[in-house]
């Protein structure tokens, strides 16, 4: 077999163009807002939105409604309840986070337990990309188009808010209102990546890309490119591996992000390890 | 007199605060603060009490007091980091939240995260976002306010690095050059002298003298004593209330000072003996760090 079989054979069945699309737009999403999540120091909150959705999940599959809109209504909550538990700054707001956090999960998986086999869990908790329907696919775009337009659109608020909060309260912009917006973007951007990696793994398309970019690049919208690079190299390369190696497919594509950061740490230009290394700098 | 209608107030959906542009009143203090008392949420003891002060345009005036005096929360709260429980706050004549444009805060060294990846020249430009509000991008106007900023600090070579490259001095500069952009006219800094050497402590002081003589208000928080007589027109010693407010001179006097640590000293009891001595020779080091 040549190279361009071996290539084209995975795409030309419909379930590998979806699954393969959907990986794609969602890591995209999900690099661009992982820039904020690293440097707003987010990867908590992140990880908790797609634990919290658990329950909405449920219950959409329970009464017959969209999956996606009940998992959007338990983040959203989920967004709202860690602001207004923390609002008098009597608990602390990763508190806040971990009780919530913990409770939606714990109430999703009972939900779960009375109802439905396991089977279904495994889906939702590890991913699974193969089985993206094409209304899934039309969702996880528009998603990717709205993350990708907010972005643009709400730059600026974005960038002070996240630099030097204390300054933007200055000119009279909220941070309380720009945080509720990434939130709700992150809510979005979560469900949808849920598809292609699972509940367990999706912090990893929050936090990795720009984990591994920052090291490469110094400039926000080049950590934003970057990452998105190579959640796309990822999603392609995890996608590959399902269906050569017969792995399962939102693992494939965690270790591949892993293994990218893996390498720029140890060999990014001035701040890799190797390179400090041979200036005698480590 | 009702001062609000003694001008039109611009408003604007796309700005930031709900009004805009305000002018200010003409021969309004730059800052009248009357009857303000505020007390952190938790917190058993009030931050500030009854706090009543005028500072007029030009001033160069320094916070200084014991740490926990309230001198950070006074700067917030004129800023609008924090929300006045009792009493106002006017700036220029106008009530706070139509003065965002107007007051600049440079805040606490530790505030802020310089690894951030953003640039000089990012930075600056968030000054020009007051003016700009939502879905705005910069003009050619905020680009060249931004390069006069710049060159005004002396950082226009270093405009495109990442604001970590740069050294502490130079991170202040571009702080102050945020404040030029934004063309405030009262400027806010919190302990912009923390963990700076003594050079460039001057050189902040130079730059913050030109702007003085521009018209531009200054105040400045500081446990630093022994800069005030050189550097600063008017000290204002803090202790939750106004314990001294008068020329750097006046305030230095060891009685004002024996009289705010003493009092401090017996509830702190750590049995030092002489607190102004102590604070006489804190020239160049701060207790906070």
């Amino acid at each position: 077999m040549d190279v361009i079989t071996w290539l084209i054979e995975p795409i030309s069945f419909a379930f590998m163009q979806r699954g393969l699309a959907a990986g794609v737009l969602a890591g995209i999403a999900c690099a661009v807002l992982s820039a904020f999540v690293v440097w707003r120091g987010m990867a908590f909150v992140g990880d908790a939105m797609a634990h919290t959705i658990l329950p909405g999940v449920v219950i959409a599959f329970l009464r017959g409604a969209n999956l996606f809109v009940g998992a959007l209504i338990a983040a959203i909550l989920t967004a709202l309840g860690i602001g207004w538990f923390s609002r008098d700054r009597e608990v602390r707001e990763d508190t806040a986070i971990g009780v919530m956090f913990s409770g939606f999960f714990a109430l999703g998986i009972l939900l779960l337990s009375r109802v439905r086999s396991y089977q279904d869990l495994t889906h939702i908790l590890f991913g699974d990309i193969l089985g993206v329907s094409s209304t899934d696919l039309w969702i996880i775009a528009g998603v990717t188009v709205l993350v990708i337009a907010a972005v643009v659109l709400f730059y600026k608020e974005l960038l002070v808010t996240s630099f030097d909060p204390g300054h933007a309260v200055a000119i009279g912009l909220s941070p309380e209102l720009v945080r509720y917006g990434l939130l709700i973007l992150l809510a979005l951007t979560v469900v949808a990546a849920i598809q292609a990696v699972g509940v367990v793994m999706v912090i990893a398309l929050l936090v990795t890309p720009a984990a591994t970019a920052s090291l490469l690049a110094r400039q926000l919208p080049r950590i934003m490119l970057l990452g998105a690079v190579f959640a796309v190299i990822s999603a392609v390369v995890g996608l590959y591996a399902s269906y050569y190696a017969n792995v399962a497919s939102g693992a494939a594509i965690v270790l591949t992000l892993t293994v990218l950061f893996l390498l720029a740490f140890l060999f990014a230009p001035r701040r890799g390890l190797v390179w400090r290394a041979v200036r005698g700098e480590a | 007199m009702n001062r609000e209608m003694s001008q039109p107030i611009a408003r604007g959906l796309t700005t930031y605060g709900r009004e805009h542009n305000v002018p200010a009143v003409p021969g309004e203090p730059a800052l009248e603060i009357n009857g303000l008392s505020f007390t952190y949420p938790g917190a058993t003891q009030p931050a500030l009490v009854d706090l009543s002060l005028t500072i007029l345009p030009g001033e160069r005036v320094a916070l200084v007091g014991p740490n926990g005096a309230g001198k950070s929360t006074l700067i917030k709260l004129v800023a609008g980091l924090e929300r006045e429980q009792k009493g106002s706050i006017r700036v220029y004549g106008r009530p706070r939240p139509a003065c965002y444009h107007r007051v600049g805060y440079v805040p606490q060294r530790g505030d802020v995260d310089w690894r951030f990846p953003v640039t000089v020249r990012e930075v600056v430009m968030m000054g020009r976002y007051a003016h700009l509000g939502w879905l705005k991008w910069p003009r050619r106007a905020d680009h060249e306010a931004v390069n006069r900023a710049l060159d005004a600090m002396n950082l226009t070579t270093l405009a495109d690095r990442q604001i970590g490259e740069l050294s502490g001095g130079q991170q202040q500069r571009v702080m102050i050059a945020r404040t030029l952009a934004q063309e405030a006219d009262l400027l806010l800094l919190d302990e912009p002298l923390n963990n700076l050497d003594v050079g460039t402590q001057e050189m902040i002081f130079h730059v913050l003298e030109a702007l003085a003589e521009e018209g531009k208000t200054i105040v400045v928080t500081t446990h630093d004593l022994g800069l005030l007589p050189i550097h600063f027109s008017r000290a204002i010693f803090l202790d939750r209330r106004i314990v001294q407010d008068g020329t750097p001179d006046e305030v230095l006097s060891a009685e004002t000072i024996a009289r705010a640590y003493g009092l401090r000293l017996c509830t702190d009891d750590d049995g030092a003996t002489a607190p102004a001595h102590h604070l006489a020779d804190s020239h160049g080091h701060s207790p906070n760090h």
